[in-house]
């Protein structure tokens, strides 16, 4: 395969930034797809177990669950990453739907990732400078989300 | 009402949000935020946090179409990612302690002024004679599309960096504050600010969604705004209609029921708008 380091088309008549991106874009779409059968499976075994794995929720409890933000109590589900982790290993099925949503919410976050990769590989300073810069700003925003 | 009984109306009412928002060119998100607060009673907190995860997941699975076309100015997108993740990472922060009529009532304006720009649906031409200035040339922002409609190459550069980069940090806050994708923001940094063809500017927003939104929605899971009982079934939905609706997409286009739909939108904004200042949204 001819891999030419200059910012020049390629033979196929792409430039090499949009093969990587075309390749980081099937990478995302695994991930889009592989946080939904983890979502479903959580769905399922919630509806199945009639278990959130946490206290459960009653339909006297719906109103008050859809109005407010419960601290504990019916409806509760764990945020913290590592006890999402924990949890969804040994099967309760709302954090099972957490680690779902937290592989949706890194899917960008590895795309944005595999993209200064290959600015480096190119030798590309001005635009592996920029996508390192996004790529803080979305670590950093799970930071100060927890503060 | 059992619970399970509850997450199978979302489900199905998300289903239908993805395909109309799809239809309509605006996303799901902006839908079906109004029917889980308005008609569910849903606190708009949780409506949001749902919604946004929705705006990644559709947004991250049609990331390859955007790519594959070669009209997405990928540098161009990148670049205003910088404004559009500080932006969102502050909108997010904001919506947390904004109370939820305050949220709403922003959020009826941002769906009034989308709604009505797709209604206008603004006309598809190539600017011409716009000289790129020398920071967009530094960056490397202009491009080259070949133009299916005009049967030809269009070669376009971009200008008025600092105005787009402004208006895109924008479009970021408002994602985060709303978690929507707020696509139609970005196109008129991109479209009216830089001077970028039309067609760019619509795929390289698109383009960009999933990464501002997952500067947000990080923000959203942490603070437990995406409850599992309610996202779950939002983002599934969504994620089917949307997929469902793109391919209805190529029939619809243009068609009278469209601007329907649209007119439908802006009164629901307005009752958003007016259910915030009455304090009835929670």
């Amino acid at each position: 395969m001819t891999s030419p380091k200059s910012a020049g088309a390629a033979p196929d008549g792409r430039e090499p930034i949009t093969r990587m991106e075309l390749m980081i874009s099937y990478v995302l779409r695994g991930g889009v797809l592989l946080s939904a059968a983890v979502i479903l499976c959580g769905i399922t075994l919630a509806a199945v177990t009639r278990d959130t794995g946490y206290a459960p929720i009653q339909p006297h409890h719906l109103p008050d669950i859809l109005a407010f933000h419960p601290a504990a109590g019916p409806g509760y589900f764990p945020t913290a990453p590592a006890a999402v982790l924990q949890a969804a290993l040994i099967g309760k099925p709302y954090a099972i739907i957490g680690l779902g949503m937290l592989l949706l919410i890194a899917t960008p976050v590895l795309r944005v990732a595999l993209s200064v990769v290959f600015f480096l590989a190119q030798r590309d300073w001005l635009y592996a400078g920029i996508t390192v810069f996004v790529l803080t700003v979305l670590l950093a925003s799970l930071i100060v989300g927890v503060g | 009402m059992e619970p399970i009984t509850f997450s199978a109306i979302l489900f199905g009412a998300s289903v239908l949000a993805g395909a109309l928002g799809a239809l309509l060119g605006l996303g799901g998100g902006v839908i079906i935020v109004p029917v889980l607060t308005l008609m569910a009673g849903l606190n708009i907190h949780y409506a949001i946090g749902a919604s946004i995860v929705s705006v990644i997941a559709t947004s991250s699975g049609a990331a390859a179409t955007y790519v594959r076309d070669r009209i997405t100015n990928l540098r161009l997108g990148m670049f205003l990612e910088i404004a559009t993740t500080t932006g969102a990472v502050i909108g997010a922060l904001v919506a947390g302690w904004l109370p939820g009529r305050v949220l709403s009532v922003v959020f009826g304006l941002v769906l009034v002024h989308a709604a009505w720009t797709m209604f206008r649906s603004p006309q598809e031409d190539v600017p011409a004679g716009v000289v790129g200035s020398p920071l967009a040339t530094r960056l490397r922002l202009h491009g080259e599309y070949f133009d299916p409609s005009l049967r030809r190459q269009v070669k376009y550069q971009i200008t008025g960096v600092p105005e787009g980069f402004g208006m895109m940090w924008l479009a970021g806050l408002i994602s985060g504050l709303l978690g929507i994708g707020s696509g139609v923001f970005k196109v008129i940094a991109m479209d009216i600010m830089m001077r970028a063809p039309l067609k760019v500017s619509t795929t390289t927003s698109n383009f960009m969604i999933g990464v501002t939104a997952a500067a947000s929605a990080g923000i959203y899971f942490l603070r437990g705004d995406i409850h599992p009982f309610i996202a779950a079934p939002v983002a599934l939905g969504i994620l089917l209609g949307t997929v469902a609706g793109t391919h209805l997409l190529l029939h619809l286009r243009g068609a009278a029921i469209r601007k329907v739909f649209l007119v439908v939108l802006i009164v629901v904004a307005l009752q958003m708008i007016w259910r915030g200042i009455q304090g009835t949204i929670r």
